[in-house]
């Protein structure tokens, strides 16, 4: 997929999302994930190649799979001047595999769902950001689906709103749908993803569950003393690599070590150990490394 | 399907699609609904049919004198002291050419350039609504507004008509009379031939419609279009080119109120009409189709 200046915005992504899971698909803001996720629901078309969405291929036509998908992409969009349940309506009535019979109770039951019931006749203008992309996940639920597909569900939400489309989120993966959340923050994938995919400038740097991300980063021992220098002398000489010395903090890469040997060491040689703890890097630092530091924010 | 059962969505039954002509009715229903309980579109509805009551009254006021008139919309103005049925024709020829399109404008502007606007437009897709059936269920919606617009201002013009004047044969610009029902079934042939008219602009409206999410500018350009083709058809230096422009055979239903019936010229302009929504049906199909659809 190209732009029409001919840069490139998404190149070559194969996304396995294990049926169940909940995915979280990360990426810096521009990295082309709602460029992907527009691809794959059919909106913009890719200049060059095709794509598979839930093994059907986008050249045998998607309409005949997006019915097993639902889909909030970029916030939720609806008409104003309707209420919440006649948007649902006209959303129901745009599906052609929807039965018009049981249109009223699976509104009903969507609304329910999202906790929307009590505001359902209220005018979408007067519903809260958060209600709205609660309505948006709802038109997700007007039928079962397969997969569901949530772009930045809690983009400008409060801690409330977030809460309430984390918990959502899980419920909907609890029931047996797997969900692909798109997000970049990381806080939010880290409470419900198990799996997750990583973008930078289109292109998938990244992907597996979350476990294998954190295991990518390497465990560090700290050690806080008044002899940083000779705690550092003491972890060379036992092999450590990748030696920092700051502030009276010793760092080292601790690879297969044990951390309590090490202590014992420090011990033994005489060193003060005022602290001492292993550290994995946070997400966000691997996140960084994945994709880039960005605009220079150490100065 | 064990994912109904756990989210507890009862009577679904995705191995069975309701039958085409079902689902495509119902969506044009949601959409009749959509255009028709839309505030501002009821406002708009009930300006045509203010129109001709005031028209009604100015008439009533300040009644021509019988066999008065003159060119355009003047043929019917000398007969309405006479016959109120011609109040309805004067109010079709006279909002025929300003404010009916406008109204028309303003739909068919709206009707895909609205949805990309308020980015409903990627939530009917992705449903998935389907571009095809979207964009056919627009169009019927569009015809539908045209009828709905031009029997509105028929029907008020006939009503005021009845109430300020007397009614009965109607006499023919071709000078014959005929009776009553004959009369008012000139006038709904008249009535459907407008719509036609009208269903070719929202045609042109519907086409410009997928080009942008911005309904105004649609709206604009059609009314810019209408008052442009208008001004030309009136210039005869341009002669040459008036057959091709949109508006040249708009009020050429009098020849519906001749006897016999000038069906020439009546289906000349039905002809004009269908290649305006032959060649702007296509091209709005074309254009939706491939739509990147990135609002």
């Amino acid at each position: 997929m190209r732009f029409r200046s001919g840069q490139l915005a998404v190149d070559h992504i194969d996304l396995a999302v294990p049926p169940g899971s909940v995915y979280g698909f990360l990426g810096p803001n521009g990295s082309g994930k709602t460029t992907t996720i527009r691809m794959l629901l059919g909106l913009v078309h890719p200049t060059a190649g095709t794509f598979r969405v839930l093994g059907t291929d986008a050249r045998d036509g998607l309409n005949s799979v997006l019915p097993r998908v639902g889909a909030l992409v970029e916030g939720p969009a609806f008409y104003p001047f309707l209420s919440g349940r006649q948007n649902l309506a006209r959303c129901d009535a745009a599906d052609p595999s929807a039965d018009l019979r049981t249109a009223r109770s699976r509104i009903d039951h969507s609304l329910d769902q999202v906790g929307l019931l009590a505001a359902a006749d209220k005018r979408y203008r007067a519903y809260s950001l958060g209600m709205k992309q609660r309505l948006g996940i709802a038109a997700g639920l007007l039928r079962p689906r397969d997969l569901m597909i949530l772009d930045e569900p809690t983009n400008g939400l409060d801690p409330q709103g977030t809460r309430e489309i984390r918990s959502l989120v899980k419920q909907i993966a609890a029931d047996g749908t797997t969900v692909f959340v798109s997000s970049h923050l990381l806080a939010e994938v880290e409470q419900i993803c198990s799996h997750v995919g990583v973008m930078s400038t289109g292109k998938l740097v990244f992907q597996g569950t979350l476990a294998q991300l954190r295991s990518r980063g390497e465990p560090r021992i700290l050690i806080r003393s008044t002899d940083a220098a000779g705690a550092a002398e003491v972890l060379g000489k036992l092999g450590l690599a990748d030696i920092s010395v700051a502030d009276g903090q010793v760092s080292a890469s601790l690879a297969e070590y044990a951390p309590e040997k090490i202590n014992a060491e420090l011990v033994h040689g005489g060193v003060p150990v005022a602290g001492l703890e292993t550290v994995r890097p946070s997400l966000e630092d691997l996140f960084v490394e994945l994709t880039g530091e960005g605009f220079d924010v150490n100065g | 399907m064990s994912t109904a059962s756990a989210t507890g969505i009862t009577g679904f039954s995705p191995g069975r699609q309701a039958a085409p002509v079902r689902h495509w009715l119902r969506l044009f229903g949601s959409e009749l609904r959509n255009v028709f309980l839309r505030p501002r579109n009821l406002a708009m509805l009930a300006v045509l049919a203010g129109a001709p009551v005031f028209l009604g009254v100015v008439m009533w006021v300040n009644t021509p004198a019988p066999g008065s008139g003159g060119e355009g919309a003047g043929v019917f103005v000398g007969q309405i002291a006479d016959n109120g049925v011609f109040l309805s024709l004067f109010a079709i020829y006279v909002l025929l050419t300003v404010l009916l399109p406008l109204a028309v404008s303003v739909v068919a502007g709206d009707s895909v350039a609205g949805e990309a606007g308020l980015g409903t437009l990627r939530t009917l897709l992705t449903v998935p609504a389907g571009r095809a059936r979207l964009l056919v269920t627009k169009y019927a919606m569009i015809v539908v507004f045209c009828f709905a617009a031009t029997l509105l201002v028929a029907g008020v013009g006939l009503l005021m008509g009845a109430i300020f004047f007397p009614v009965g044969p109607v006499t023919l610009l071709s000078g014959n009379t005929v009776s009553l029902a004959a009369g008012l079934g000139r006038l709904a042939l008249i009535v459907c031939y407008v719509a036609a008219a009208l269903s070719a602009l929202g045609a042109i409206g519907l086409a410009l419609s997928t080009f942008t999410q911005h309904a105004i500018a649609v709206m604009a350009a059609i009314l810019v279009l209408v008052i442009v083709s208008e001004i030309l058809d009136a210039v005869s230096q341009v002669a040459v080119i008036h057959p091709y422009l949109p508006s040249h055979f708009w009020f050429s239903f009098d020849a519906l109120l001749r006897m016999p019936i000038d069906w020439s010229q009546v289906l000349h302009g039905l002809a004009s009409f269908a290649a305006y929504i032959v060649v702007f049906g296509a091209v709005a199909w074309t254009r939706m189709r491939r739509a990147n659809i990135t609002c």
